[in-house]
């Protein structure tokens, strides 16, 4: 990593520690949910932009997390830091297996297959059966954490910066594993399989790890939702949520770390500022926004960022040589 | 002279009760001595978009308060946002709403899930939640979340009436049961069985069915083996229709009892066929803006007038508009009793005081009534049946 590129992360990180102190809590409210969002954008993106797996049933593995963790609060009375680690062992494991199967489904088939994943999980949540650890339609409602040590925040600034550690290691994790080993046989399956598997990778392994990897992401994700939201059911993880993750990676940046960041704010925010401008057709409002920047950033925000600070960066050497 | 004293008069009378009118002016977030701010949160996009007209009647309500000058000489501000159906985004309105946009109370946020998960939250805040567009019996329960009120009479109270109508006309009825396995089908349930009290036995059969069933065929055919000779439908509209028919067709035909949810001609009866739906029995509680016996109906006129000049673009035979008004003037009279007393506790105050209080838009004899350990305002419903064109109300009021 470059000194530039530290300084930059120092700077944002300063200011992501300073934010929840000047802006309202709504707000730091939902930034926690933009920190939420780009773990889980982080974990479709290693699979999506680094694998080349297309998957349209992350929402899934969100909802997974989530259940994990209210379950764990609600039934068995566990503190809700304690739930994230199981949530990321339970999608972890869970990913890994619907992964291995779904290696022999190559691109649409494989995106038909976890699409059928998020379709079922709001309809298996309901399975009365299970419902007496679900909660049905009905959901499990959660308590808001409260900030422990008498820290002089409340709640909400607490869980923002609870979220926030755990973002920074999910992103620190996430930055090893993809400028790793791991990461150059994800790139080269992604690329050319066949030259990566006559290279002596093993196709098959590091596929199904990267769906493993990125479900357990996801899954804490999900978990920290649950936690900020304090309520899970089956409406709140429709196979919209899938496909609103798919969108936030796109327009982030496809295989880009900060393009999770990007994206997130991008899900979070959009859909907002659409309801406000039409309460008749919102959703169209959201197309236009997304027709726009799939023309203007073509590689996405990340992209886009990147090829402005390369054109600054040349103006400012030109300059300097004449 | 005389103008001198009488100027002086006035400015002791003036310096007098301006004190007393300021002492009774009070307020909390949201409210001032020019806007009322009322917060919504409402279906627009999403599985239960076709509700969004509800959000629009209501915004359209407003408009036409604000033009005949407002409520106690306040405007109305009402902001409404989409949740999508979507309980997270729910939750995320709804802060926006109360901390955020600072309004005085939140009404009408539509769905059971949605509002579930913002029931903590609006009773922690101590902001109102009115009228909430659901028919779950847990939003009447005072005790322990005394700022949450619903509106419409819940899904107990409706399964009690059929069960009334019941033991009084059939005393020795032999009853099948459908119900969808989810809250929704549990509480008319719960409701009916309280109704039949001691005569539970009466129930002869007991079947439920999943949302993501494709039929509840093989469910009728079951119900008709246990020799039931009167069947309670409770379910959505789409099985609703395939209940109806199926029972016709089978040769059932046992005195038929479905609830109001599906009490629908245009998405029920008529997929299911008119012939086959004739004899059905429901309830209703608003009046059927289609129903020809209400064209001259001086309130259904009114309410078309308004459609026409407020909400052009609305349909006029969508009765979730009908609805929209109808629970919007019981908003209306409830900041009307506040009057200028503006507090969040007044507005719950007087939502747990409406006494005898009718939208003419409401069948004859339905009235609103709720008290400090009753929110539960609409509590009675009219009997109907389907004579093979149009549901003809039969009976008194039932319920309370």
């Amino acid at each position: 990593m470059s000194r530039r590129q530290l300084i930059l992360i120092a700077i944002v990180l300063l200011a992501a520690c300073v934010l929840p102190f000047v802006v309202s809590s709504y707000r730091t409210f939902q930034l926690t949910m933009v920190l939420v969002y780009s773990i889980a954008l982080l974990g479709l993106n290693m699979l999506t932009g680094y694998n080349g797996q297309i998957s349209l049933g992350h929402g899934a593995f969100y909802a997974i997390g989530a259940y994990s963790a209210a379950i764990l609060m609600d039934q068995f009375g566990w503190p809700y830091w304690a739930t994230i680690p199981v949530a990321a062992a339970v999608c972890l494991v869970a990913g890994f297996l619907f992964g291995l199967p779904a290696l022999r489904l190559e691109g649409l088939y494989l995106a038909l297959a976890t699409f059928a994943l998020a379709v079922s999980l709001p309809a298996l949540l309901k399975y009365h059966h299970l419902e007496s650890w679900t909660g049905g339609v009905q959901g499990i409602v959660i308590l808001k954490p409260e900030p422990p040590f008498d820290l002089p925040i409340d709640a909400d600034q607490w869980l923002y910066f609870f979220t926030l550690a755990i973002t920074v290691l999910m992103f620190w994790l996430g930055w090893n594993i993809l400028r790793g080993r791991m990461g150059r046989a994800m790139t080269a399956i992604r690329d050319q399989h066949i030259a990566a598997e006559a290279m002596g990778i093993h196709t098959a392994m590091v596929k199904s790890m990267t769906f493993g990897i990125s479900a357990m992401y996801t899954g804490v994700a999900g978990a920290l939702g649950a936690i900020t939201i304090q309520f899970v059911a089956p409406d709140s993880f429709n196979i919209f949520v899938s496909i609103v993750f798919l969108v936030g990676i796109v327009i982030g940046g496809l295989a880009s770390i900060s393009g999770a960041i990007y994206g997130a704010l991008f899900i979070q925010f959009v859909p907002n500022i659409a309801d406000a401008i039409s309460k008749a057709a919102p959703w169209a409002i959201f197309g236009i926004f997304l027709l726009g920047f799939v023309y203007l950033m073509p590689m996405g925000v990340a992209g886009a960022v990147r090829m402005a600070v390369a054109r600054l960066t040349r103006k400012a050497q030109n300059q300097s040589k004449s | 002279m005389n103008l001198k004293y009488a100027s002086i008069a006035a400015l002791l009378a003036a310096a007098v009760a301006s004190p007393v009118a300021v002492a009774q002016k009070k307020y909390d977030p949201g409210a001032n001595d020019k806007v009322i701010k009322i917060g919504n949160i409402n279906p627009y996009s999403g599985p239960a978009s076709a509700y969004g007209t509800i959000g629009k009647t209501i915004t359209a309500y407003w408009k036409m308060i604000n033009d005949q000058g407002g409520v106690n000489g306040r405007k109305i501000e009402f902001v409404s946002y989409d949740d999508g159906y979507s309980p997270p985004k729910t939750v995320e309105m709804a802060r926006r709403l109360v901390e955020q946009d600072q309004v005085l109370l939140i009404f009408q946020p539509l769905g059971t899930p949605p509002n579930s998960a913002i029931h903590k939250y609006m009773n922690a805040k101590k902001v109102p939640h009115l009228f909430v567009a659901t028919g779950a019996t847990k939003w009447n329960d005072a005790q322990r979340f005394p700022w949450t009120m619903g509106w419409q009479p819940n899904y107990q109270t409706e399964g009690r009436i059929y069960a009334e109508h019941i033991l009084k006309n059939n005393p020795k009825a032999k009853i099948g049961v459908l119900y969808q396995n989810d809250d929704y089908g549990k509480d008319y349930l719960k409701g009916f069985k309280d109704g039949l009290g001691g005569k539970v036995s009466m129930i002869v059969s007991e079947v439920s069915y999943e949302v993501t069933d494709p039929t509840v065929d093989s469910q009728i055919v079951q119900l008709q083996a246990s020799g039931a000779d009167t069947f309670f439908n409770i379910t959505t509209p789409k099985f609703a229709a395939q209940a109806i028919r199926k029972a016709y067709d089978t040769g059932w035909k046992p005195t038929h009892y479905v609830n109001n949810v599906s009490a629908q001609i245009g998405s029920v009866l008529k997929p299911a066929g008119f012939e086959k739906s004739v004899g059905l029995i429901s309830t209703q509680y608003l009046k059927d803006p289609d129903d020809e016996q209400f064209t001259n109906d001086p309130a259904i006129k009114a309410w078309r007038e308004f459609m026409r000049k407020y909400y052009p673009e609305g349909n006029l035979h969508d009765a979730s508009n009908v609805y929209g008004h109808a629970v919007a003037e019981t908003m209306h009279q409830v900041l009307k009793q506040a009057g200028d007393n503006l507090t969040r506790a007044n507005i719950m105050k007087q939502a747990a005081n409406l006494k005898n209080f009718r939208s003419e838009l409401m069948l004859p004899g339905i009235r609103v009534n709720t008290s400090a350990t009753d929110f539960a305002p609409i509590e009675s419903e009219q009997l109907i049946r389907f004579d093979g064109q149009r549901w003809q109300r039969f009976g008194s009021i039932l319920g309370k």
